[in-house]
C-alpha cells in the first residue's frame, strides 16, 4: 500500500510536468496546425540556457532563472513562430514537421557540443529530501513538482476560460476563420499561443531536470511523451492533454516497477497504439468529422 | 521526345556510367561509401513511395531497416542462402507493414505517423533487448557476403557492384509502378483527394499498399546492409536513423523519382566533406534542412524543377518526374 | 422495382445550424431530376449527404434497394454511383486522356491487375470514345490545366460517365459555361441518358437548363422540400416563387 502510493504519487508528479509538454504542443497544433517536433527539445533549451549562465557568465540561480524564461519566450516563442513557423505553414503540414526535426538537432548537437555531452546536475530549487505519510516515504521535489505543475494548469486553465485573451486564444484554437471573421486578431493569438508553449516547456523544464538530470537527449523520450499524452488525451483539446499527461506519467511509473524495466519506454507508445485502434478520437477528444 | 526529356535521360544515363565507372579509381573506403550510398538510396526510395507519392510520414524505415539486417545476419550466420533472407526479409517488411497500416489507416488518415513511431521504439528495444536473437547490445558480427552462382563477392568493389544492381532494379520496379494506373493514382490522390475518392480511388488502398511496399523496400535495403557492414547492432536502428532517412527523402525532393537517390547522396557525402568541421557536421545539415524547408520546401529536385520549368511547356511529363505543383 | 435513388428523411446538423431538414426523394431508372432552390437551401449539403463526403445526421440513403448512408465516396463509386463537383475539379497536370483512363481505372480489375496489366488499364478505346463524343479530340494529349473553362467542364463531366454509372449527381453543370457549350452540354447528356438509361440528378441555379433538361424539379428552401413536379408546374407554383423572391 505504501509503495502503491509512492508510485502514485511519483507518477502524478511526472504526469504533470508531462501534461505541461502536452498542452503546449496540442496549443501549437490546435492554434496553428504546428507540429512541433522539437517539442523535448524545447524543454532541454531552458535548462541548459540556466547551466550556461550559471557557468560562463557567473549567474545565480534565481536571475538565470529568469534569463532560462526570457530566452525560452524569445526564442522558442518569439523566434520559431517568426522564421521557421510562418514561411513554412503555407507549404503545408510536411515541411513544417520537417524543419523542426532539423531544429531538434540542432539544438541537442549545439548543446552537445558548445556545452557538454554529460549529463549535468541542475540546482534544486527547493531542497528537502523526503515526507514520511503513512508508511510511505515520498520524495518532496515530487511532491513539490506536483503542485506547481498542477497550479500552473489550473491557472492556464482559468486563464484560457476566464479572461478576454484567454477566450480569445481558445476561439481562434476552435475556428481560425470564424474568430477572424468575430474581429479577433488571430496572427497575434497565435503569437500568444507560441509565447504560451515556450512559458510552459520553461516551466516543465525547471521542474523536470532537478530530478532527471540535464542532458543534450532528455528532449528525445519528453518529445515522444508530449506526443502520445496528446494524442492519449485526442489531440483537439487541452483538457485531453492534461489527462494524457497524467495517464503516461503513472503509467511509466507503474510499468518500470511492475513490468521490466527494459520496455519502460515502449508502454506510452503502447498506449497510444491500443487508444488509437479503440477510441481513435482520444479519450476526451470529439469524433471528427469525416474529411476524405 | 522533347529537348528537356532528352537531355534528362542524357544526365541520367551519364550517372550511371559515372557510377559503374568512377569505383575503379576509389580506394575502399571511397568503395564503401558508395556502397553505403547505394544500400540507403534503396531505404529511401522506399520511404518516398510511402511519403512522396502517399504522403504518409513514416518513422519507422530504420526499423525496417533493422529488420532486414537482422534477418539476413542470422539466417547467413546460420548457412542459410542469402537468397532465403532476401525473400523472407522482403515478406516480412511488407507483412509487418500491412499489418501496422490496416489499422491506423482505417481509423484516421494521419495517425499512422504516430503508430509507426511506436513500432520503432519497439523494434529498437527488441534488438536490444533480446539478446537470445539478436545479440543484444553485443549484436551480430562475421556476417558473410553472398556468393552468386559461386562468385563471390567478398571484394569491395564487387559488392559494390551488387548493390548497385539492387538499386537498378528497385528502382525499374518504382518506375514501372510509377507508370502504371497506380502511379496516376498517387497523383490524383495527392492532388485532389477528394476528387480521386469521387472517381473509386480507394486512398485507403493504396496508402496502405504504398506504405507496405515502402517498409518492404526499408527491409530490402537491410538485406545488403548487413553484409556490406559485416556486423549489425541496435545502434544503426533508433528514432534518429529514421528521421535521418525522412530528411534524406525530403531533402533529395519528396515525391520526385530521383529525389531519394540526391537526398541520400547528401546525407551519405556530407560527413565526409565537413570532416574538417569535427561533429558539426549535423549541425550543418540541420541547418541545411531548414534553410531548405523555408526556401524550397520541395527539396533539391524541386528547386531544379523551379529553374527549367519555364522551360517545360511541353507535353504532360512522366508521372513520376512531375510531382509537385 | 427499387428505385435507383432513395433518400428518406435525410437531416443533417453543424452545430446550431440545420443544413437540411428531412429531406426525401426518390429517383427512378432513366429520370433526371433537377434540384433547385435559393442559395443557402441545402443542395450541396444534400449532395454531400448522399455521396457520402459528409456523414448525416439522421435518414437514409439507399442506391437500388441498398443502404449506402455514410458509405465512403470510393465505395459509393464502385456501385455505380459518380458526381461532378460545382468547383471544378480535373487533374490539370495529368492529359485530358490521362484524367479520363483515371476517372475509369478504378473499375477494371483488382488493384494487383492495377499494378501488374497495361498501363492504360485496358481503357484505351474507352477514353478515345469519349474524347469523341464529348468532341475533344483535338485537346487528347493536351494538360487538362491548359483547356479552357467550358472545355475543362466537358472533360469533368465526360470523367464521370467513363466508369458506366447508374447514377450521376451533377453539381452546378452549367456552371460558368457559355452559350454554345451549353447546348452541347445538354445535347451530349440527353444522348447519353438515352444510351445508357443513366440516372441523373441535377443541382443547377441556371433555370433555363434545368428546365429544359430535366424531367422532374424537386425545389429546397431551407433544408426542406417545398415543391416537386414537372417543370412547368414548378415553375408556376407560388410557394416556389415566394422562396426565391423572399431572398
Amino acid at each position: 500500500m505504501a509503495g502503491l502510493l509512492q508510485l502514485l504519487v511519483s507518477g502524478l508528479a511526472t504526469g504533470a510536468t508531462y501534461a505541461l509538454v502536452a498542452i503546449g504542443f496540442t496549443l501549437l497544433w490546435q492554434t496553428s496546425q504546428t507540429i512541433n517536433f522539437a517539442q523535448g527539445e524545447f524543454v532541454m533549451v531552458p535548462a541548459f540556457i540556466v547551466l550556461a549562465a550559471m557557468r560562463f557568465l557567473d549567474f545565480s540561480l534565481w536571475p538565470a532563472l529568469a534569463l532560462g524564461l526570457f530566452c525560452s519566450l524569445l526564442l522558442l516563442g518569439f523566434l520559431f513562430k517568426r522564421l521557421l513557423v510562418d514561411p513554412l505553414l503555407k507549404h503545408g503540414v510536411l515541411p513544417l514537421v520537417i524543419a523542426t526535426i532539423g531544429l531538434s538537432i540542432l539544438a541537442k548537437e549545439v548543446v552537445k557540443n558548445y556545452y557538454s555531452g554529460e549529463a549535468q546536475r541542475f540546482p534544486a530549487l527547493i531542497s528537502g529530501d523526503t515526507i514520511p505519510l503513512g508508511g510511505a516515504v515520498l520524495s518532496v521535489q515530487d511532491l513539490i513538482n506536483l503542485t506547481v505543475a498542477v497550479a500552473a494548469v489550473a491557472l492556464l486553465q482559468l486563464f484560457l476560460a476566464r479572461t478576454e485573451t484567454g477566450r480569445r486564444m481558445q476561439a481562434t484554437a476552435q475556428n481560425r476563420t470564424v474568430a477572424a471573421i468575430l474581429g479577433i486578431d488571430v496572427e497575434r493569438m497565435i503569437l500568444y499561443t507560441f509565447l504560451l508553449n515556450a512559458a510552459l516547456v520553461c516551466l516543465a523544464a525547471y521542474l523536470i531536470t532537478p530530478v532527471y538530470l540535464a542532458t543534450y537527449s532528455i528532449g528525445e523520450g519528453l518529445g515522444l511523451v508530449a506526443f502520445t499524452a496528446a494524442i492519449v488525451g485526442g489531440f483537439n483539446q487541452v483538457r485531453g492533454a492534461i489527462v494524457g499527461g497524467f495517464i503516461v506519467g503513472i503509467a511509466e511509473n507503474f510499468t518500470a516497477v511492475y513490468v521490466s524495466t527494459q520496455y519502460r519506454t515502449a508502454v506510452p507508445l503502447l498506449l497510444l497504439v491500443a487508444i488509437i485502434l479503440f477510441r481513435p478520437q482520444g479519450l476526451l477528444g470529439r469524433a471528427e468529422e469525416r474529411t476524405t | 521526345m522533347t529537348g528537356l526529356r532528352l537531355w534528362g535521360y542524357v544526365a541520367a544515363a551519364g550517372v550511371l556510367v559515372a557510377l559503374i565507372v568512377l569505383p575503379q579509381s576509389l580506394k575502399p573506403y571511397g568503395i564503401a561509401l558508395l556502397s553505403r550510398w547505394a544500400v540507403m538510396a534503396i531505404a529511401a526510395v522506399g520511404l518516398n513511395l510511402t511519403l512522396g507519392y502517399a504522403g504518409q510520414i513514416s518513422l519507422a524505415q530504420a526499423a525496417f531497416l533493422g529488420i532486414g539486417a537482422y534477418t539476413t545476419a542470422i539466417l547467413t550466420t546460420n548457412g542459410y542462402p542469402f537468397w532465403s533472407a532476401l525473400l523472407l526479409a522482403g515478406g516480412l517488411g511488407f507483412g509487418v507493414g500491412w499489418l501496422l497500416g490496416y489499422p491506423a489507416l482505417r481509423v484516421q488518415h494521419h495517425y499512422l505517423a504516430f503508430v509507426t513511431l511506436a513500432f520503432m521504439t519497439m523494434a529498437y528495444l527488441v534488438f536490444r533487448n533480446e539478446a537470445w536473437l539478436t545479440g543484444g547490445v553485443f549484436g551480430i558480427n562475421r556476417i558473410p557476403r553472398p556468393s552468386f552462382f559461386g562468385w563471390s563477392t567478398a571484394k569491395p568493389l564487387t559488392y559494390y557492384y551488387v548493390c548497385l544492381g539492387a538499386l537498378m532494379i528497385v528502382l525499374a520496379g518504382a518506375w514501372w509502378m510509377i507508370r502504371s494506373p497506380w502511379g496516376r493514382a498517387f497523383v490524383a490522390l495527392r492532388e485532389n483527394p477528394r476528387r480521386a475518392m469521387s472517381l473509386g480511388v480507394d486512398i485507403r488502398s493504396y496508402t496502405l499498399l504504398a506504405f507496405a511496399f515502402g517498409a518492404a523496400l526499408g527491409c530490402i535495403a537491410g538485406v545488403f546492409f548487413a553484409p556490406l557492414v559485416e556486423f549489425v547492432d541496435p545502434s544503426s536502428f533508433t528514432l534518429a536513423d529514421s528521421l535521418g532517412l525522412l530528411l534524406m527523402v525530403v531533402v533529395g525532393g519528396s515525391g520526385y523519382f530521383f529525389g531519394p537517390l540526391l537526398g541520400a547522396m547528401v546525407a551519405v557525402l556530407l560527413p565526409e566533406w565537413l570532416r574538417m568541421t569535427q561533429g558539426l557536421y549535423l549541425i550543418c545539415y540541420a541547418v541545411l534542412v531548414m534553410v531548405l524547408m523555408v526556401f524550397c520546401p520541395s527539396g533539391i529536385f524541386g528547386l531544379f524543377d523551379k529553374a527549367v520549368r519555364p522551360f517545360n511547356r511541353s507535353a504532360p511529363l512522366a508521372i513520376g518526374k512531375e510531382a509537385r505543383r | 422495382m427499387s428505385a435507383v435513388l432513395e433518400v428518406s428523411e435525410l437531416r443533417k446538423s453543424f452545430g446550431g445550424i440545420t443544413a437540411v431538414d428531412g429531406v426525401s426523394l426518390s429517383v427512378d431508372e432513366g429520370e433526371i431530376v433537377g434540384v433547385i432552390g435559393p442559395n443557402g437551401s441545402g443542395k450541396s449539403t444534400l449532395f454531400d449527404c448522399i455521396l457520402g463526403q459528409l456523414l448525416p445526421s439522421a435518414g437514409t440513403v439507399q442506391v437500388d434497394g441498398r443502404e449506402v448512408t455514410g458509405m465512403r465516396p470510393c465505395d459509393l463509386n464502385r456501385l455505380g454511383v459518380s458526381r461532378t463537383f460545382q468547383m471544378l475539379q480535373v487533374f490539370p497536370q495529368l492529359s485530358v486522356r490521362e484524367n479520363l483512363i483515371l476517372a475509369g481505372q478504378e473499375h477494371r480489375g483488382s488493384m494487383l491487375a492495377r499494378l501488374l496489366g497495361a498501363g492504360d488499364a485496358g481503357l484505351g478505346p474507352s477514353a478515345q470514345n469519349m474524347i469523341e463524343f464529348f468532341r475533344l479530340q483535338h485537346l487528347a494529349d493536351e494538360f487538362a490545366g491548359e483547356l479552357s473553362y467550358g472545355q475543362q467542364k466537358l472533360l469533368d463531366v465526360a470523367m464521370a460517365f467513363m466508369s458506366g454509372p447508374r447514377l450521376v449527381l451533377l453539381d452546378e453543370p452549367a456552371g460558368g459555361v457559355n452559350l454554345t457549350m451549353l447546348a452541347t452540354l445538354r445535347e451530349r447528356l440527353r444522348d447519353i441518358n438515352r444510351e445508357q438509361r443513366a440516372t441523373f440528378v441535377v443541382i443547377e441555379h441556371n433555370m433555363d437548363f434545368v428546365m429544359s433538361l430535366c424531367t422532374r424539379i424537386i425545389v429546397l428552401a431551407q433544408g426542406r422540400v417545398i415543391c416537386e413536379g414537372a417543370p412547368e408546374a414548378v415553375r408556376a407554383d407560388p410557394q416556389v416563387i415566394e422562396a426565391y423572391l423572399g431572398h
